[in-house]
């Protein structure tokens, strides 16, 4: 039988920035059963003229495969790249509203110093927290935050791109 | 992009625009059905006479019809419908299509660009509905788009794997001047499908089909999209293998029935000898086919032992849902010219020995002779589904003839009984499996080939599905053969109640059915009824020789089933034979095949 380890695999796909684009692609993940762990567009030439999806989901190697010759059919689907089979980097924002006062609130402004956090919006009972980063740096952020007062989150999800001279194009 | 692109010409309206891209595109018949929101390309259409328009009664039908003339001329079938529930009639029809990768457009009114998003009368959101049941859509929104996309929608759906394509055509963009290019050979900005196969795979391929001991060719739909010379070449690469080859459902036709290395179609319904050399070969060799379920039965035991090579057009069919290995991306034709010149360059002699042996092997289970039944011959008998077909196989021998199914037991019997000679003859409802597709797709084929015998081959419950197409018929004088099996059960429903279901025959009797001889004498078409086995070949005879459109009602055993059968989530191994053989007693579904469809 073939192999069933489930792996994350981060693709982006370049495409005609044309209406419906992105319908025809979640669809395609909705209407096969894949999973979309998060996801991320917008246009990416000067014209407007195309656009990029970065997917992060998660499957079998063969379902991987199967997203891939999937999203490559599509018409009006450039190039797809699978990121997560070289090296890359992967960052997403999060905007992180912390409620609190006393002792936990100075907590909070130390611990995101510390993560390099900055703070765009802050009032005497809160404080607005923007965090660039790996997704797993916002995780654990997040989890340090949760008893501090921790009340609405705000996440782009992954923008990605491969290391080094390599290109989508 | 070309050079030799000329200044548009302004047309005095969208529809006519349309037209002349439709001309350009080599269109000569429409199938469709009016609307509010259509009726500038109808008034378009009332003034010329190179498209001919075929009115049908229901879009679904408009549908399947152009299915029926794409599939049996190879050509892209065209159809035109309005907007709202025209659009909505379409899809079961655009699904069916996609499922079977047939080329067709599809041009859908819809309420003028103003007005979308309002829930204005007659307004449905097509491309959203039509999104996952199409290869591609397109909404025009600007006149000067139009144009373009028209041409590109043909393009999309015959290139790479076939499939329908919708264009959304706002009623304001149909009656606005439009400006007119001809279709150019620019490639497509994002669309390129890849057809020329990759030359190091096809070494691979030849490499290890020389040194099979037990191959087997395994050829499908594609060979038939890639048209009438790509199953020339097939016969030329099995006949140069001496290869056992079978069809699949979709494939029947792209390979000499009669020829002696077919041995006959595979899959859930199979014979005997196809299924046991798919489960018991070493090497693989499928063109065009897409290990479709009905074909692997249960996928961890399917074809264990085999080394495996996959050509498809579409690199997402391979390694779908059977991992192979050796991948080839290609169209058809292009893979078994390759195949052939590999063939013939390597200089492996292929394993003789082995071969015959495995032909030895192949002719004890084909002496099993699984298709077997037993006519009664004793007047007033009832006759066998299989006794009609292979009645009405003998009777059009010869004849340059297309048959269409419904969807059931009757089109498992015509697949197996009726023997296709060559592509383009055949057309079922492989993926989707549409009740109601055989009259539409009949009268297609019909309007197509004028002067050929085109015959339905239906059930009783299937054909009162689109059986307001006999109006069709008699409007356009198209003698299409209905020929129903008629069992007065949804046979196959009935068929898997009574084994898996305990023979709770839940809503599978077809209660009140119309007399059908009156019902074909009130569409001024022949009705015919055999009720008796010393009817039936009078009862063909009359039917072939009319130059109308006929109903045969063809009155046979409530009873009989189809075997072979794999049961669900059963191997082809375990494969049920019919009551004519001693051992039917097969394996017990399990929960997890009781659970499939």
């Amino acid at each position: 039988m073939s192999d069933t380890t489930l792996r994350s695999a981060t693709i982006s796909v370049l495409v005609e920035n044309e209406s419906g684009v992105l319908a025809r692609v979640i669809g395609l993940f909705s209407g096969r059963g894949y999973n979309i762990d998060n996801l991320t567009v917008a246009p990416v030439e000067r014209d407007g003229s195309k656009s990029r999806i970065t997917v992060v989901t998660r499957g079998t190697a063969m379902v991987i495969e199967q997203i891939k010759a999937q999203l490559d059919r599509l018409v009006p689907v450039y190039k797809v790249l699978d990121l997560s089979e070289g090296p890359h980097l992967a960052r997403e924002l999060a905007l992180i509203k912390v409620l609190g006062t006393g002792e936990k609130r100075a907590e909070a402004l130390r611990l995101a110093d510390a993560f390099r956090a900055r703070v765009i919006d802050a009032t005497t009972e809160s404080f607005t927290f923007e965090l660039t980063g790996a997704t797993d740096k916002l995780d654990a952020f997040l989890e340090l935050m949760r008893p501090l007062g921790l009340a609405e989150v705000s996440r782009t999800g992954v923008a990605a791109i491969a290391r080094g001279v390599k290109t989508i194009n | 992009m070309d050079g030799t692109i000329a200044a548009p010409e302004l047309m005095n309206s969208g529809a006519e625009a349309v037209l002349r891209a439709l001309k350009a595109q080599g269109v000569d018949v429409i199938f469709g059905y009016p609307g509010g929101a259509v009726l500038p390309l109808y008034d378009a259409l009332f003034q010329q006479n190179e498209i001919k328009h075929i009115l049908v009664r229901h879009e679904q039908a408009a549908v399947h019809a152009a299915e029926g003339y794409a599939r049996s001329t190879g050509k892209v079938g065209v159809v035109l419908v309005t907007s709202g529930p025209g659009a909505t009639n379409a899809v079961t029809g655009l699904v069916d299509a996609l499922m079977d990768s047939i080329p067709l457009v599809c041009l859908s009114g819809q309420v003028p660009t103003h007005l979308i998003g309002n829930d204005a009368f007659q307004e449905a959101d097509t491309t959203g509905i039509t999104r996952p049941a199409t290869k591609h859509n397109y909404l025009v929104k600007k006149s000067e788009d139009l144009v373009r996309v028209m041409h590109e929608a043909f393009l999309v759906a015959r290139t790479g794997r076939p499939g329908p394509v919708l264009v959304d055509l706002p009623k304001d963009i149909l009656i606005a001047p439009a400006p007119y290019r001809e279709p150019g050979n620019a490639p497509h900005r994002s669309y390129n499908p890849r057809t020329e196969p990759d030359p190091r795979r096809i070494e691979e391929a030849v490499a290890m089909l020389k040194r099979a001991e037990r191959p087997v060719i395994y050829a499908g739909g594609g060979v038939i999209n890639a048209g009438p010379e790509a199953a020339r070449l097939l016969i030329e690469f099995t006949r140069l293998t001496g290869f056992p080859i079978t069809n699949t459902l979709m494939g029947l036709g792209a390979y000499p029935a009669s020829d002696p290395l077919f041995v006959g179609m595979l899959g859930m319904h199979g014979t005997y000898e196809a299924n046991l050399a798919m489960h018991g070969c070493d090497v693989m060799l499928n063109i065009g086919a897409r290990f479709d379920d009905r074909v692997t039965g249960r996928l961890n035991a399917f074809s264990p032992n085999s080394k495996k090579i996959h050509a498809d057009i579409d690199p997402a069919s391979i390694n779908k849902s059977v991992m192979v290995d050796v991948p080839i991306v290609g169209d058809a034709l292009a893979v078994l010219k390759a195949l052939i010149a590999a063939w013939k360059k390597d200089s492996t002699q292929p394993n003789r020995a082995a071969l015959a042996q495995w032909w030895g092997q192949i002719d004890v289970w084909r002496a099993k002779d699984s298709l077997r039944f037993t006519q009664p011959r004793d007047p007033g008998s009832i006759i066998k589904p299989q006794y009609a077909i292979e009645q009405l196989y003998k009777a059009t021998r010869g004849r340059e003839t297309f048959i269409t199914t419904e969807v059931g037991q009757h089109q498992m019997w015509a697949a197996q009984y009726f023997r296709f000679e060559k592509p383009n003859r055949w057309m079922t409802s492989g993926g989707l499996g549409t009740m109601g597709y055989g009259l539409p797709a009949a009268m297609g084929a019909q309007v197509a080939h004028p002067d050929a015998l085109v015959i339905d081959i239906a059930g009783e419950a299937s054909i009162l599905m689109n059986i307001q197409e006999m109006g069709t018929l008699a409007q356009y004088r198209l003698p299409v053969k209905i020929f129903i099996l008629n069992n007065q059960y949804m046979g196959m429903v009935r068929q898997w109640q009574e084994l898996l279901h305990g023979s709770r025959y839940s809503s599978s009797y077809s209660e009140a059915l119309p007399d059908f001889v009156k019902l074909a004498e009130s569409f001024q078409a022949v009705g015919l009824r055999a009720e008796k086995v010393d009817d039936l070949d009078r009862v063909i005879a009359e039917m072939l020789a009319v130059d109308k459109p006929v109903i045969a009602d063809i009155c046979v055993d409530q009873k009989e089933n189809v075997f072979p059968m794999i049961p669900s989530g059963a191997a082809h191994n375990e494969m049920l034979l019919g009551p004519e053989h001693k051992d039917t007693s097969g394996p017990a579904v399990s929960n997890e095949g009781m659970a499939l469809v």
